[in-house]
């Protein structure tokens, strides 16, 4: 008897593909904004940027041991984490972005803080208990991330000159991906029947657009047009993400099966 | 003369009251000042005739001290209970927040430097920020927020600017 077996088999494998989806997400972004840490604008940063992204990979740790735990085959969190060739990751085309500059990873920050509360929101009262108890404590720590986000959009969008400019030239290159994050997921239909989520991804894009228009429209700031091919958003990766993989599987490939 | 037989080694207090005054020895490394029951880290302690179950909250979901505390718990409870297996679980089944601290937690923290967290706002809510925290040095109220992320997830950085001294603060969530 594992938490998985209560569930119709298509339910399963559309909650497989659902916590999947947000643990590579948080995987990849944590990983990522670990790279900010020693280089970061401020000293203040760089604990900030830190924290962050332990934050993320705690989330993601605890995600793919949900995960590992429907799955049932025998394989442990770690090797759902590391043991994939990239095209095999399933987290959104938002966070295949290089890392670039310090305004891309506050776009970046932003987009993907906006529309992750979104899709936690519609998992608060999740029909799948084990779910719904970890999305409410992780949401009690992503306040924090959305308040750092929030606070650096607005600081960077409101200085005129050189901030400004080049947090819109980063809202340029990240906003046509950022609804990549609550894109169509497959089966997400049977996520909805089941009482799992809330709605479906066009609902959720719509609530996520409405929570930042307010925030965007004071800022000035263009609202991310819609997806386009949105059943790609999860696939064909970036050679910026096979970089970021070449860096986070080289502990675990130098030797496999290590403990320590 | 009756020679009393020598008592089992755990004939005496091998009951959950002593388990979890036990645990009380046990502390997180990241805040070593108190232990994890004042930390509010136990949720549930279980003695059965087949195995000693102890379930823990994490502060954190990412806390990287939680194998650490489970193999402390693990060690302490088998001194106390050698004869039959303890199993330590961490779960989600209810957030941990700072509210779970006790009153005695909180007077150890600030005895340390270390400012206990404001009341918790309810998920969704802006987090208090600009709250009076006490300065733990000085008692002055007039601190401000230096970052809100600090040398582990939780903790924040604060400053008095009375006796202008850093201080932590345990992030509320």
């Amino acid at each position: 008897m594992t938490v998985g077996d209560a569930l119709l088999p298509a339910t399963r494998s559309s909650l497989e593909i659902l916590l999947l989806a947000m643990a590579d997400d948080e995987f990849v972004i944590g990983f990522g904004d670990s790279e900010w840490t020693g280089i970061a604008p401020l000293l203040e940063e760089d604990v900030a940027m830190s924290s962050l992204a332990q934050d993320e990979l705690g989330h993601a740790r605890a995600l793919y041991e949900l995960l590992a735990s429907v799955v049932d085959d025998g394989r442990s969190a770690d090797a759902i984490a590391y043991d994939r060739p990239p095209e095999g990751y399933y987290h959104a085309r938002l966070l295949d972005h290089e890392r670039g500059d310090w305004a891309t990873a506050i776009a970046r920050r932003y987009l993907y803080e906006t529309a992750d509360a979104t899709r936690l929101e519609a998992l608060a009262g999740s029909s799948f208990v084990p779910l719904r108890d970890l999305v409410a404590k992780i949401r009690r720590e992503e306040r924090y991330h959305l308040m750092h986000a929030e606070a650096w959009l607005e600081r960077l969008a409101g200085a005129e000159g050189e901030p400004r400019e080049r947090l819109l030239r980063a809202w340029g290159r990240l906003a046509p991906d950022a609804a990549t994050v609550l894109g169509p997921l497959p089966g997400e239909l049977s996520l909805e029947m089941s009482g799992i989520a809330d709605a479906t991804s066009a609902v959720l894009d719509a609530r996520w657009r409405a929570a930042i228009r307010p925030m965007l429209e004071r800022l000035r700031l263009p609202a991310p047009p819609p997806a386009t091919e949105a059943t790609a958003g999860r696939t064909a990766h970036s050679a910026a993400f096979r970089d970021l993989w070449s860096e986070f599987t080289a502990v675990r490939l130098s030797e496999p099966g290590a403990t320590w | 003369m009756v020679t009393e037989p020598l008592a089992p080694p755990r004939a005496a207090g091998a009951d959950e009251a002593a388990i979890w005054a036990a645990l009380g020895d046990v502390h997180d490394p990241e805040i070593p000042t108190i232990s994890i029951v004042d930390l509010g880290v136990v949720r549930s302690v279980e003695l059965s005739a087949a195995a000693v179950r102890i379930e823990l909250l994490p502060t954190f979901v990412g806390c990287p001290a939680i194998e650490l505390i489970v193999a402390g718990v693990r060690d302490r409870v088998a001194t106390l209970v050698p004869d039959r297996p303890v199993e330590v679980e961490i779960s989600f089944a209810e957030p941990w927040t700072t509210e779970r601290i006790t009153p005695e937690g909180r007077d150890a923290l600030r005895r340390s430097g270390f400012a206990p967290p404001l009341p918790a706002s309810p998920p969704g809510a802006p987090i208090a920020l600009t709250g009076a925290v006490p300065c733990p040095f000085c008692g002055s109220r007039r601190t401000v927020l230096e970052n809100p992320f600090g040398p582990t997830a939780c903790r924040s950085i604060r400053y008095c600017t009375d006796c202008r001294q850093p201080f932590e603060q345990f992030k509320t969530v």
